[in-house]
């Protein structure tokens, strides 16, 4: 219940948390919402010796137009996100997830940066960000640099972010009325997925997986095939390629990789609505 | 007009809603200083040894005790001699959260940190952490004393071969009652201050009398000065009845550096060492005819106790094999049960205590028999029930001499609300439909046990009587105080009683209040549990108000110069029937009675006072019908309820507000026993729930509304009528839910599946039956 | 580490030197006495600790108090109305027996006034859905649900200054 203590500095500018990045080194851990970084450090299970707090760096909270891209400040809460006008016309998919994320509160605190960076394969935005081919925009102390959503991920709780490194923003490419569908498949209301599927449809389809392998999951054969126009049963047939799912309480590989199916289809009947 | 039976709002409430509830954690005496726990990683293991030094040199921390600190304390009461839990473990340690060492500093930050500096150092044992392993041959043994891992073996008596071999049809089970931890949403937490004029602890817990009298005991201190106070408590569902090792250390560090001592459980211990419920294993075979008709039933239970058996867990069983025979007359009954200790967390009460597990079996198999013979479920009951005009009615259980019911009135109100031919067809239809969802309906006729108090009860569990105390007593003012030993934690016993006692005296309900929870301010009390706080307590309250109400109108009569018998009471004024314009009013009679000068002759000062220890000649037998619909997912295997239709006869209802909200307590928590909740531990007895993110304790969106309607059938054995009530969702629930999953998968030829019925279980069925 | 904070809560400016670890839920609970604020968990799940943070809820025990500095927060002891009359939330849990034991109240009442703030007229399926983030082991939901709904149709219920 009680984190181990550390050392807290504010940074108040991307450049500044760069600054006290490079000041503090490895033992440092950015604090955005706090939504994975806190429950943790509550159990102990992580122990930083200094957090450096971006909450307060009001420029990257925001969500606008750029083109033909909707760019998402790395710090907007969830909660920001599922609300935005701008989001559900552009991308209603993005919008929906960010929506189905924990709870309320979680999507009051929880950034859509954190959880990105957190790269929990069993957490929902991940797969949005897979889905409709997001790139990701991170920056250290040379500059700035760019990353697709696909790359991005490395394996389990491990990203692309390199020590020194933030991420600032999220590039989406506008998918404004085309079909998506996001089907999460929980026992309870309020938990991680036990597999869940993110469809985006249209020009630039994509499919991604939740909780179906050691990171968050982009089924790059059945989205390629989803490009092709194949049909359903094709889609399905590949969806489990190159997954690799975990055991666990609630389901078998067997059973996840069945849950991938049953939920991709339905996504499909639900995106073609 | 009545209060009993008005849906009265809550005194509890103001303070409540407005953050003014004083739980234990609330309170912070000058000085207050914070323990914590080291508990045990390892199911079990020989203590090598434990390093505290770097703990003990951290600034602010106070103390840290290993058992080596504590060598000439006894055992944790509550435990059954030799098989007890050391209040930190002593070289060995027999499950995952078990106590090593506690850690005092001056604030709870700190103390935490201590805490992880202490090194333990294991040498790991094989360990059991179910049954079938503790049964194994050549299990490795917990306890040396036993020679083995059973506690206590109870055989049957006859065996019923004869009628097994006779019957036209028989039919087996083997279930699996899931352990479930009983989750509080307020985990436990003591504060303990012993100085020089005594020991006073608060404590989470439903029985501070009982905790008194044991700790106490324990210490070898008088009574006078040991003080027990359960303030506000968040919930307790029978898990906070134990004695904890918690208790004793807390108060014991206290005298020890002479500071008050807290103790605050996170979740993640609360789900390893507050004590579990459930864990049982049953064998279950019923004989019957082709109609449906029961002629035999033979029963054993299999108890996981856990580590260490205490008192109530070794009555479990013992409860379930008594209510074995639900509402059916079954011509025999077998009972057999067994104890045994696994590399779990210790087992005792949680909501229902034993009754859950009777009445889960006995309702899977009447679903059994229906499915056996083609006979309709709801049939197959009414065929059995035990007819009205049968009570009182000897069951095979000396324990269980049913004194009332109506369960098929119960079952007809039911089908009031269900449509069941309707849903039938419905049912039908869906299976021929491959795309749509499977439907299921499932019932449950159950009846429980409750009412804990005929003397001997309380008594076997430990307790030191089964009555329940109540002091009505009447201020100068014409106000009145009740104190009660009862010692609610949510039931809202504070408005039920003033609601009784408001009858009683003719007082305005909003000049009475309930005192509960200190053993300084209430006399003596047993405490809240088994469904007993109205059935005992209530009755208390009412027995102590009629005798402060037949003084008062001796009072009353003298004033006006009238006889008592002609007296009776409106709006708070005495007066003689049928001349209400000379009346004196309740202050008056009240104030008055404190002045002897003003008093009929041979009554003394204080004659409005009463204290009464109820006693009730019988245990009471709630019960119910229940009906559950759910859909099944063919493709994921989930399951959904979609509706819960709930009859309860819980006797005379005091506020129906209040029972509405018991009986969906418990309902809840029988679904969630039924769908969501299990405490999992690996082979190894690494607990696999043991957070609230695994332990899946439901929320709102996860349990459905609730349809409830009700029948009375009065408590004979009290004079209110009242039955309780605060078991009965979690012992009809279950069986509903699940009865409701098998009947939507029968086609398939599912005859059962166990708790918790979660979606990878049903698809595997669905799989299977492809 | 200490760090001073300073944090307005139930309109009152507060100011404390605390351990930068310091949880805003023993902010409030201990620093500044406000024990209407409760803990239920130590994995962010239970919500027995929301409070408003600038009127919106929150898990006081997933927050840091040096995090929060010139915010506003409001507890159950500022629930209230001005003239100390129940808020209607409050008074829909009583009229409806919203709870039983109390302790997961304070939590329930927090998230379901910013529930009520954002959408004054929600539906049973909404109000559930809102009240995800919050575990009731007593009350089943169902009469929480009633009394959401009570405050909903009561939004201007006010006991004159009764309290
Ligand atoms: C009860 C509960 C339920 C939840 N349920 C879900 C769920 O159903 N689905 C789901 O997807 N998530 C869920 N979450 C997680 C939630 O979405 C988190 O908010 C999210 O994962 C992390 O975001 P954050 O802003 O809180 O990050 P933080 O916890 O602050 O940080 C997470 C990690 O990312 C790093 N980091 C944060 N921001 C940046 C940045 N801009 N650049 C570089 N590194 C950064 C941090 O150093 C840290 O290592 C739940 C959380 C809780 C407490
Ligand atoms: S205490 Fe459980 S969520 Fe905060
Ligand atoms: S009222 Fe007890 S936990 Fe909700």
């Amino acid at each position: 219940m009680i984190p181990a203590q550390f050392d807290y500095v504010e940074a108040t500018s991307v450049a500044d948390a760069i600054r006290l990045l490079a000041e503090h080194g490895d033992e440092a851990k950015l604090l955005a919402g706090g939504h994975s970084l806190i429950p943790l450090m509550k159990l102990r299970l992580v122990t930083p010796a200094t957090l450096i707090d971006v909450t307060h760096i009001k420029e990257l909270s925001y969500i606008k137009e750029d083109g033909n891209n909707i760019v998402i400040g790395a710090l907007t809460r969830h909660r920001d996100i599922e609300e935005s006008d701008l989001v559900k016309k552009h991308l209603p998919l993005v919008a929906h997830v960010a929506g189905e994320v924990g709870d309320p509160q979680v999507r009051n605190r929880g950034t859509i940066g954190g959880s990105l960076v957190h790269g929990d394969p069993a957490a929902d935005l991940p797969a949005a960000a897979l889905a409709t081919g997001a790139t990701m925009v991170i920056a250290g102390k040379n500059g700035e640099r760019r990353i697709s959503a696909q790359d991005f991920f490395v394996d389990f709780l491990e990203t692309d972010v390199q020590p020194g490194e933030i991420l600032v923003a999220i590039e989406f490419p506008k998918h404004t009325d085309a079909g998506w569908a996001y089907e999460k498949f929980v026992r309870r209301a309020m938990d991680y997925s036990i597999v869940g599927v993110a469809l985006q449809l249209g020009a630039k389809p994509g499919v991604a997986l939740v909780n179906m392998s050691n990171k968050p999951h982009l089924a790059v054969s059945a989205s390629q095939a989803i490009g092709k126009g194949a049909a359903i049963a094709d889609v399905l047939a590949v969806i489990n390629d190159d997954t690799n799912p975990p055991e666990d309480l609630n389901a078998t590989v067997e059973y996840r990789q069945h849950l991938a199916r049953v939920l991709t289809q339905r996504a499909f009947a639900t995106a073609s609505k | 007009m009545s209060l009993v039976g008005a849906r009265v709002l809550r005194k509890e409430d103001p303070n409540l809603i407005t953050g003014n509830g004083q739980y234990v954690d609330d309170l912070q005496p000058a000085g207050c200083t914070s323990m914590v726990f080291v508990r045990s990683t390892e199911a079990h293991a020989k203590i090598r040894s434990i390093d505290t030094a770097e703990a003990l040199a951290l600034p602010g921390v106070l103390a840290v005790w290993t058992s080596a600190n504590i060598a000439q304390l006894a055992n944790c009461p509550g435990g059954l001699p030799g098989l007890d839990q050391p209040l930190l473990a002593k070289d060995i340690v027999r499950f995952v959260g078990e106590g090593v060492a506690v850690v005092v500093a001056t604030d709870r930050y700190i103390a935490a940190d201590a805490a992880e500096l202490i090194i333990v150092d294991y040498e790991p044992l094989p360990a059991v952490a179910s049954l079938s392993a503790a049964m194994a041959p050549g299990a490795v043994v917990l306890h040396e004393v036993l020679g083995g891992n059973t506690v206590h073996f109870q055989d049957f008596e006859n065996p019923l071969n004869e009628a097994f071999a006779a019957a036209p049809r028989t039919a087996s089970l083997h279930i699996v009652n899931n352990r479930c931890a009983p989750s509080p949403i307020e985990p436990n937490v003591c504060l303990a201050d012993w100085g020089r004029s005594g020991l006073t602890l608060w404590a989470a817990f439903q029985a501070p009398h009982h905790l008194r009298n044991t700790i106490a005991q324990y210490f070898g201190i008088p009574q006078d000065s040991t003080r027990v106070v359960a303030p506000d408590v968040g919930g307790g569902f029978g898990a906070k009845i134990n004695f904890v090792p918690e208790f004793f250390l807390t108060a014991l560090l206290s005298k020890e550096i002479g500071k008050p001592v807290k103790y605050t459980q996170t979740r993640s211990e609360c789900l390893v060492a507050m004590l579990h419920g459930r864990a049982q294993e049953h064998d279950a075979s019923v004989a019957f005819d082709n109609d449906g008709r029961i002629l035999a039933l033979k029963l054993t239970v299999t108890q996981d106790q856990g580590a260490y058996p205490n008192g109530t867990g070794m009555g479990l069983p013992v409860l379930t094999t008594a209510m074995a025979a639900g509402c059916y007359r079954i011509p025999a009954v077998a009972i057999s049960w067994r104890n045994v200790v696994t590399n779990t967390t210790p087992v005792a009460a949680y909501r229902g205590a034993g009754r859950p597990e009777a009445s889960f079996t006995i309702e899977r198999l009447i679903d059994l028999i229906a499915d056996e013979t083609g006979v309709d479920p709801v049939e197959v009951r009414r065929r059995n029930f035990i007819p009205v005009d049968a009570f009182p009615y000897a069951t095979h259980s000396p324990l269980a001499m049913y004194d009332s019911g109506n369960f098929a009135g119960a079952l007809d109100e039911l089908l009031k609300h269900v449509n069941y031919d309707e849903l039938k067809k419905e049912q039908e239809k869906r299976r021929q439909d491959p795309a749509a969802k499977l439907l299921g309906i499932g019932f449950a006729s159950w009846l429980e046990i409750a009412g804990f108090g005929p003397p001997g009860s309380l008594e076997a569990f430990g307790h030191l009587a089964s009555w329940e105390s109540a002091q009505v007593r009447i201020q100068p003012d014409g106000s009145a105080i009740i104190f009660t030993g009862a010692s609610p934690h949510g039931q809202g016993t504070v408005t039920t009683y003033a609601q009784i006692a408001a009858d009683e005296l003719g007082i305005d309900f909003d000049r009475i209040s309930v005192k509960h929870g200190d053993t300084a301010v209430v006399p003596q009390g047993i405490g809240t549990m088994g469904s007993r706080a109205v059935a005992v307590g209530g009755e208390g309250v009412k027995t102590a108000s009629g005798r402060v109400y037949e003084n008062a109108k001796r009072i009353a009569a003298h004033l006006l110069e009238a006889s008592a018998e002609d007296i009776i009471i409106e709006d708070e004024k005495f007066f003689v029937k049928g001349t209400p314009a000379r009346s004196v009013p309740w202050s008056e009679v009240a104030w008055k009675s404190f002045q002897p000068l003003e008093l009929p002759g041979g009554m003394e000062p204080g004659a409005l006072d009463s204290t009464v220890f109820q006693q009730v000649p019988n245990f009471s037998f709630p019960s119910g019908a229940y009906c559950c619909v759910v859909e099944i997912d063919r493709e994921t295997g989930g399951v959904n309820i979609v509706n819960m239709y709930l009859v309860d006869d819980c006797g005379t209802v005091i506020n129906p507000l209040l029972v509405e909200g018991q009986v969906h307590g418990g309902v809840a928590q029988g679904i969630a026993q039924a769908l969501y909740e299990h405490m999992l531990y690996d082979p190894s007895g690494v607990p696999r729930t043991s957070t609230f993110m695994d332990y899946l304790v439901p929320a709102a969106s996860d349990l459905p509304g609730y349809i409830t309607g009700r029948i009375n059938t009065p408590n004979p054995s009290n004079t209110l009528g009242a039955k309780g009530v605060g078991e009965s969702g979690s012992v009809g629930a279950p069986p509903a839910v699940v009865n409701a999953v098998v009947d939507a998968l029968s086609h398939l030829g599912v005859k059962h599946i166990d708790m918790p019925v979660t979606p990878i279980k049903v698809w595997n069925i669905l799989e299977g039956a492809k | 580490m200490t760090i001073r904070t300073s944090i307005t809560v139930n309109g009152k400016d507060t100011s404390r030197e605390v351990e930068a670890r310091t949880l805003l839920v023993h902010y409030l609970r201990e620093e500044l006495g406000l024990t209407g604020t409760h803990v239920g968990c130590d994995t962010s799940n239970c919500g027995a600790c929301t409070v408003l943070l600038d009127g919106e809820a929150v898990k006081s025990c997933t927050v840091f108090a040096a995090q929060i500095h010139d915010c506003n927060i409001t507890t159950i002891e500022g629930a209230a109305q001005a003239d100390g009359s129940f808020s209607p939330v409050q008074e829909g849990f009583r009229q409806e027996h919203g709870l039983q034991c109390g302790y997961c109240t304070p939590g329930m009442i927090m998230a379901s006034t910013a529930l009520l703030t954002e959408n004054p007229n929600p539906t049973e399926e909404e109000i559930r859905h809102a009240l995800e983030g919050n575990l009731c082991r007593c009350t089943g939901y169902e009469m929480i649900v009633n009394a959401v709904r009570w405050a909903a149709e009561n939004p201007n219920f006010t006991s004159g200054g009764a309290k």
